[in-house]
């Protein structure tokens, strides 16, 4: 009989399987479950943003646009970018759509990564960071953040990891899964460790409309001589509850995105028309119903930040995403001990904070993309759980 | 003071433990600020919204445009007080535009709230004219989606 299995390609097979299976299984099957473990928002989608696409659907837009999107989209990309950033770029060759960040992230590092260049990849991060390197061929090198720097990556961190081979930097603030947030005076320092070994710097920034309190989100590309130097990831899945719509984009300088767009042409064409035309209309209008979101998380975050304190857990206060990041090495359980457990006795689906890099060992991540009374009850099970062991 | 109105506007209930917990001061202080609040009748009632439909209680609910001829000194307030004045009315505005006051009844029928409108409200002195419309279905309350088939369909579990 054929071995299906030894005709995949090693490559895959390197590739770790999802580290929430196992939970996946078991909350799916439980009634009364309160999941803290969904990666995406708990809203549904604007209506004047589905709205927006009903039309489009009964007008007849339902054809390919232009590989790099429809060119409204890429201006209103490259207006907001403008107005909130002071970034000037051309829609016509600095921005590629693309469908979701996940592709844009995909189609990064293969436009980058030649086999054997190295990519930092500070930890913990969100999984397919690794895993889209090692596709590309590239090598992912992980960068643990430190927990007594509240997971803020530095150039102190990285500096050890850098070798002849090392080719760029992918950072990812706000975190998925810490809730950390990067300063503008930690990124200036990150841009002249960047300057310092001439790396290209992919940034992740999906989560950057979901700031809380005085902290503004600062534009990695923004700072002095960083855009040419920056592939620019964002998309509309978080701050407009879009996920799946799968719409995203890139921003660079023109070589890079006529690259990244040569993979795009051959591998998906376009993002989807449907998709687009709604984009446009979330930068268009949308812009009040994310902040109107962005300040319900924000009661959430002070809620859970609160609660996960009395019931006996350390963490450090969160300040974008939608994500906290709780310290569970005072219970005398690992990651995924203190996950399956809480699961079982509690009903509480979270994901433990391994899944995201070693350095992860001894938090879990809990979403608070759910609604108050949700959190509420979470609160209770996990006090109740943590005092009864 | 405003964000501590937002979150009671959408659920009067909310315990105070978690309302401090939100907005990061003590228990002690939400009770004082909401008893303040109640003091300077910015919060006037902690009302429930129900859906009456549901419970086979007959309620029949009628908006009443209504023109008025304004009063030397007092304009349109006396006689919006002597309409308010009544249990029956539920609501009063002064509006712009082709008529006066928007005033919203409810009763236990038609013919109940069509009573009241021809005997009590036609006839009180400076109401030159009303034009009743009574409500048939509710789609959308303060902001409530009354038969809100959304849900929530994501995965249990997500990276």
């Amino acid at each position: 009989m054929t071995n299906w299995n030894d005709r995949i390609s090693p490559i895959v097979k390197s590739v770790p399987p999802s580290g929430i299976r196992k939970f996946f299984d078991i909350a799916s099957e439980m009634e009364d479950v309160i999941s803290l473990g969904v990666g995406e928002p708990d809203f549904v989608t604007p209506w004047s943003i589905r709205e927006s696409c009903v039309y489009g659907l009964e007008q007849g837009y339902t054809s390919y646009t232009a590989n790099r999107g429809l060119l409204e989209l890429r201006e209103e990309i490259c207006f907001m970018h403008k107005r909130r950033f002071e970034l000037d770029y051309n829609p016509k060759t600095d921005v590629l759509v693309t469908v979701g960040v996940s592709e844009a992230l995909d189609i990064a590092m293969r436009t980058i990564l030649t086999p054997g260049d190295e990519i930092l990849i500070p930890e913990p991060c969100y999984v397919s960071y690794k895993a889209c390197a090692t596709l590309a061929g590239g090598i992912p090198v992980p960068v643990p953040a430190k927990a007594e720097n509240d997971f803020r990556i530095t150039p102190a961190d990285l500096e050890p990891h850098v070798s002849p081979k090392t080719k760029a930097l992918l950072i990812g603030y706000p975190n998925n899964p810490t809730g950390a947030i990067l300063s503008k005076e930690d990124l200036e320092a990150i841009a002249r460790f960047a300057v310092k070994h001439d790396l290209i710097v992919i940034s992740d920034e999906i989560y950057g409309d979901l700031t809380y309190g005085d902290t503004k989100h600062v534009c990695f590309a923004g700072l002095p001589e960083m855009k040419d130097r920056t592939i620019l990831l964002n998309g509309f899945s978080k701050a407009y509850a879009m996920t799946g719509w799968r719409i995203g984009y890139a921003l660079s300088n023109p070589d890079i995105i006529a690259a990244m767009t040569k993979i795009h042409q051959y591998t998906m064409l376009c993002a989807p028309i449907t998709a687009q035309i709604a984009a446009v209309e979330a930068l268009r209008h949308g812009e009040k119903y994310m902040r109107k979101m962005v300040s319900e998380y924000d009661k959430r975050r002070r809620l859970i930040y609160d609660g996960l304190q009395k019931a006996g857990l350390k963490c450090f206060e969160p300040k974008g995403a939608f994500y906290i990041f709780p310290d569970i090495t005072s219970t005398g359980l690992s990651s995924e001990e203190f996950a399956e457990k809480i699961l079982m006795q509690e009903h509480v689906a979270l994901v433990p904070g391994n899944a995201f890099g070693e350095c992860g060992e001894g938090f879990v991540r809990c979403s608070y993309a759910t609604s108050i009374e949700q959190i509420s009850e979470a609160l209770l099970r996990i006090e109740h759980f943590v005092s009864h062991l | 003071m405003r964000e501590l109105l937002e979150l009671l506007k959408h659920d009067a209930r909310r315990p105070a433990k978690e309302l401090a917990s939100m907005l990061n001061i003590s228990e002690y202080e939400v009770e004082e600020k909401m008893a303040k609040l109640e003091k300077d009748k910015i919060i006037l009632s902690y009302n429930t919204l129900i859906n009456w439909d549901k419970t086979g209680e007959n309620t029949v609910t009628s908006i009443i445009e209504v023109n008025l001829t304004p009063q030397r000194e007092v304009g349109f307030d006396a006689i919006a007080e002597r309409i308010y004045r009544f249990d029956e009315v539920r609501t009063v505005y002064l509006m712009s535009g082709s008529f006066d006051l928007l005033v919203i009844i409810e009763g236990k029928s038609m013919q109940d709230v069509a009573n009241f409108v021809a005997t009590r409200l036609a006839t009180i002195e400076g109401v030159t004219q009303t034009r009743s419309h009574f409500l048939l279905k509710p789609y959308k309350k303060d902001g409530i989606i009354i038969d809100d088939k959304e849900k929530d369909r994501r995965l249990v579990m997500s990276i």
